[in-house]
């Protein structure tokens, strides 16, 4: 993460020339380090032919007065001394390449656990208290196992900062492990992932294998949290405001779950129409003409190659089980808020008839364990009622979406505050 | 038509030996048709020719025809990377995304199954290697006209491709996106279908005309080198492609019938189908770089004025890259879900292949140790070859190395590493072949001034274009994206410029060669002293090739060559027998209609 914007001086990223992104996990030392001893290797050979080559050329050009002279045909000593040796080498880099490969591939036992959904063009990190996130948050110095899967097609997750890459296949689940050693200085989510510079504003997460249309859009950031400060995180993840709007939850599923990546609200046709003012209106599908009504929307979400809008190419994931009732209710109460029939949208969740999957006035993550499993080095575990305050005043929630992650939440939450405090003693 | 003494001449040397196979004689360049034709009649003469010359001449003009496109396609991709954001030849983003994406897979498709497969083999190969045998022909001429012409159809698949709603599932057709993907994959894998027969055909070909005509004399270790690597590709375009025709046949059910065996919603594997692709495709990598590689070895010794340093260790070398070529697919999966077992015995097998590919480089530069070093137009492609393979065998050790090929797997150190070896190496090589066979093919010499100038422009060009991608790789850029960080802007644009070095390098070698054809000096009969069987015929060779089976000596000893000013060329000091006179009739020029 340079100060410096490479895109003011078009030389500052090659003047410095560091090979790598800066290291962040347990893992890539070892792997930087066989990296550069290869990259040694390799330039030693390689200005030791090319320079052989251009002594050769300097010393035996074709000039008046100059003729070849007879050598012999072959030397089976030397053809063996130069098979012999490199086969020394290969076989070293073979050793170290398996025995780091093994580390990276063997995820440590009691490692904290996130489902990771990939589909296109779009990341889902699901945490155990059932929060679901575009991004991915762990929490600093801890192992952490991502066990993958995807919806539709090869995607493959991969963060350079931490060397680990894997792909993502439909109809299997593939695991990934690390262990994040700095955490993320700060993060905005609000900040688009691939208008970021490299590692800033989090870690680039990447998709690697090609997955069509948005596949160099489909990046994510990793967002490190400092040691404790994952645990206040995720409850507030958690928690839905009884007061808050059911259509700003669709607008939080919009922006969060990869809505936003083919549906604008703005009016734009992208790779799905838009969502302003199109419910209620009558649209033209390859089925025939239908109106957006609820069911219909409900049907493009669950079975989205039922009916394809005219003018598209059906390429949409089905969220068959990924999306709650109450969720697909939010996003049909947001399109609503977003079409002529905005004034028939309930103010709040106590209109609509109550939070989804929650009963009213409670704490949404009740009951659910959100401490990072049992090897956490905190001492205690922490009650689940305490880190989730239901009687939080409204504006948290909106201050949680802009966190700083280093500096922990004092004051406002004394309960929080003290299992911050059990989990660094 | 052949000359009263020459004929003569034949006459003696037949007389002295009856055992020596005589050909009929007819004088005339293959190029040349008989004064009189119609047009059509013309035109018939080469599309139904059974001369295995016009055939690789066919192929010739095809590849480059295929090259071309697929350079625009290169083009393209790299233009539209010349910003951070989608967008320099569209508005719309997913207009920009469709169409980068359309682009670099069309780049790959092209490149790899219409230009660099057949390059090698199908044209020069099939020019020189019944040449090398002293021999009128292939083996089996109408299937090698057969060959060409599944190589057309195949093309026209590709055309029907681009001209109906293009192709965007990257060269690999990956499933199951290439099973759900609206573009037309169908015609695509049509195309490639028929293209592996094309390939098929010319291997089995080949396989069988080394086996069965070498001439008297010439026994396994006394064949040239070019004929070891086309061998060896020969037996690997026999055994692989067939895997790869199974592939897609399988993949043309699932798409058109629903037939679930790659698609993991209709019960099928998407892995399984990676490991049957690269099954195919790992050793058509070989296919691609062994031809080359055999072409270095008939270069380095022949304008060294050397002995190969070697010989055997070379040709085994090439056998050794073959089989073991077939054993290492899985090193393109150590990402994909496949077992650590299995990522550990590919990684061993992967490191395996590079010592046989060192011990080439070894004996090349050992061959030019004490030579005479020409720096002519084709050496320079030969040693840029040596700078660039080196590069591009090198970097194959990262990511053999399991720890670190993880970070590097589909990112941008893999285009460059495969862009070393597949175009700094191979077509560098076809090109190096290309210019030290042109006077032999066409009966014209070129210009070595623009030659070697162009061939510096290829050479800078092309490193500009693909080192400063390594570093991209290396710093996390993947592959396949239509968009980068800002930081990555400045490699980025320095990789699109050396595209257009590279773009006029390319079209500066055209112009010499072409130029040449209307041109250029006539061309000697042995214009390098080379002492393997082609170059015994005339320049442009007749229909026949050889007017009688020529005497088979060592293919790399130069010492009977002296190089004769007037001549222009090399003659031999003890010249065959039918080699009366060194001002042998010189055929008419190359056709120009």
């Amino acid at each position: 993460m340079s100060p410096v914007s490479p895109m003011q001086i078009p030389l500052a990223s090659f003047g410095t020339f560091d090979q790598f992104r800066d290291a962040a996990s347990t893992g890539a030392a070892a792997i930087d380090t066989l990296y550069f001893w290869i990259l040694g290797i390799c330039a030693f050979f390689f200005f030791l032919i090319v320079a052989v080559l251009v002594a050769f050329i300097a010393r035996y050009y074709a000039r008046p007065g100059h003729v070849e002279q007879h050598t012999p045909h072959h030397d089976n000593r030397l053809e063996a001394l130069w098979s012999i040796i490199p086969s020394f080498i290969v076989v070293a880099l073979f050793w170290y390449g398996v025995l780091f490969y093994l580390d990276l591939r063997t995820p440590p036992e009691n490692a904290y656990e996130i489902q990771v959904v990939a589909k296109k063009w779009n990341w889902s990190f699901m945490y155990p208290n059932g929060v679901v996130d575009p991004n991915l948050h762990v929490p600093a110095d801890r192992d952490v196992r991502l066990v993958m899967s995807s919806d539709d097609v090869l995607h493959s997750l991969y963060v350079p900062a931490f060397r680990v890459k894997m792909d993502v296949v439909p109809g299997r689940y593939s695991e990934l492990w690390f262990n994040a050693t700095t955490p993320t200085e700060s993060f905005d989510p609000a900040i688009d992932p691939s208008t970021t510079g490299a590692d800033e504003n989090g870690y680039d997460l990447f998709c690697t294998e090609y997955c069509g249309q948005g596949h160099s859009a489909m990046i994510a950031k990793v967002v490190v949290h400092k040691s404790g400060t994952f645990e206040t995180w995720l409850a507030e993840a958690a928690r839905i405001d009884p007061t808050s709007s059911p259509a700003e939850l669709g607008e939080k599923i919009w922006k969060q779950r990869g809505c936003s990546q083919c549906h604008s609200v703005d009016g734009k046709a992208s790779t799905g129409p838009t969502w302003q003012g199109t419910y209620g209106t009558e649209q033209k599908t390859d089925k025939g003409t239908v109106k957006v009504d609820e069911n219909y929307i409900r049907e493009s979400i669950l079975n989205p190659m039922a009916q394809i809008r005219d003018g598209f190419k059906g390429v949409m994931p089905s969220y068959q089980g990924q999306l709650k009732d109450a969720e697909i209710a939010a996003v049909i109460y947001y399109m609503k808020k977003l079409s002529a029939e905005a004034d028939s949208v309930p103010a709040t969740w106590e209109d609509a008839g109550g939070v989804p999957g929650q009963e009213e006035g409670e704490g949404s993550a009740e009951g659910v364990d959100t401490s990072p499993g049992d090897g956490l080095d905190a001492g205690e575990p922490i009650p689940a009622e305490e880190q989730t305050p239901a009687d939080k005043p409204d504006s948290e929630e909106a201050a949680a979406e802009k966190m700083d992650v280093e500096e922990p939440k004092t004051g406002e939450q004394p309960e929080t505050d003290d299992a911050e405090t059990a989990t660094e003693s | 038509m052949i000359s009263q003494s020459r004929e003569h001449s034949l006459l003696q040397a037949i007389a002295e030996d009856p055992s020596r196979k005589v050909f009929i004689p007819q004088g005339r360049s293959y190029l040349a048709n008989p004064p009189g034709m119609t047009f059509w009649q013309a035109v018939s003469s080469w599309a139904f020719t059974l001369d295995h010359k016009r055939i690789g001449v066919m192929y010739l003009c095809g590849v480059m025809s295929a090259f071309l496109l697929g350079g625009i396609f290169a083009g393209a991709v790299r233009l539209e990377l010349w910003n951070g954001t989608p967008g320099l030849f569209h508005d719309n983003v997913q207009q920009a995304q469709d169409f980068y994406n359309q682009m670099f897979t069309l780049h790959g498709a092209v490149m790899t199954f219409l230009f660099i497969i057949p390059s090698i083999p199908a044209a020069l190969g099939n020019i020189f290697l019944p040449m090398m045998l002293g021999a009128k022909d292939v083996a089996f001429p109408r299937m090698n006209l057969a060959s060409f012409h599944l190589w057309c159809i195949g093309a026209v698949f590709f055309l029907i491709t681009l001209l109906t709603s293009g192709l965007d599932t990257g060269w690999t057709f990956y499933t199951p996106y290439s099973t759900s993907t609206q573009t037309s994959v169908i015609f695509a894998t049509m195309g490639v279908f028929i293209l592996g027969f094309s390939s098929i055909f010319t291997g089995l070909n080949f396989v069988v005309t080394v086996n069965t005509m070498r001439p008297k004399g010439m026994t396994w270790f006394k064949m040239p080198l070019f004929m070891w690597g086309i061998y060896s590709t020969a037996i690997i375009q026999v055994l692989a492609t067939p895997v790869l025709a199974i592939t897609l046949v399988l993949l043309m059910c699932e798409r058109l019938m629903g037939i679930g065996i790659f698609d993991p919603a209709l019960g099928g594997d998407p892995v399984l189908y990676q490991h049957f692709f690269w099954f195919y495709s790992h050793p058509a990598v070989y296919i691609m770089i062994l031809p080359g590689m055999a072409i270095i070895s008939e270069v380095i010794p022949v304008h060294s004025r050397k002995h190969i340093f070697g010989y055997t260790f070379i040709a085994y070398s090439s056998v050794a890259i073959a089989l073991l070529g077939f054993l290492v697919w899985g090193h393109h999966m150590f990402t994909s879900t496949e077992s650590k077992l299995a990522a550990v015995i590919f990684s061993a097998l992967t490191f395996t292949v590079s010592i046989p590919s060192a011990i080439k480089v070894f004996n090349w530069l050992t061959t030019m140790y004490k030579g005479s070093i020409h720096l002519t137009t084709p050496m320079c492609y030969a040693l840029a070859f040596i700078v660039q393979f080196t590069i591009g065998g090198l970097t194959g050790l990262f990511l053999g190395t399991l720890a670190t090929d993880i970070h590097l797997h589909d990112t941008y150190f893999v285009v460059a590493h495969f862009h070393y070896v597949m175009m700094g190496s191979t077509l560098i090589a076809f090109l190096a072949g290309l210019f030290h066979w042109w006077p032999k093919m066409f009966g014209k010499m070129y210009s070595e001034l623009w030659g070697r100038i162009a061939c510096l422009l290829v050479f800078i060009g092309f490193n500009t274009t693909f080192f400063p991608q390594f570093i991209l790789g290396t710093r996390g850029m993947p592959r396949r994206y239509a968009a980068y960080k800002p930081e990555f802007q400045f490699l980025h644009q320095l990789s699109t410029s050396g595209y257009v070095i590279l773009g006029v390098g390319f079209s500066l070698a055209a112009a010499v060669l072409i130029y040449s054809l209307f041109r250029g000096k006539k061309a000697p009969d042995n214009p390098w002293g080379a002492a393997t069987l082609e170059w015994k015929c005339c320049s442009p060779p007749t229909t026949a090739n050889f007017e009688i089976q020529p005497w088979v000596g060592s293919p790399y000893v130069y010492d009977d060559f002296v190089y004769d000013p007037d001549e222009g060329g090399y003659v031999e000091v003890l010249p065959d027998l039918h080699r009366s006179g060194k001002t042998a009739d010189a055929p008419a020029a190359p056709v120009t209609h």
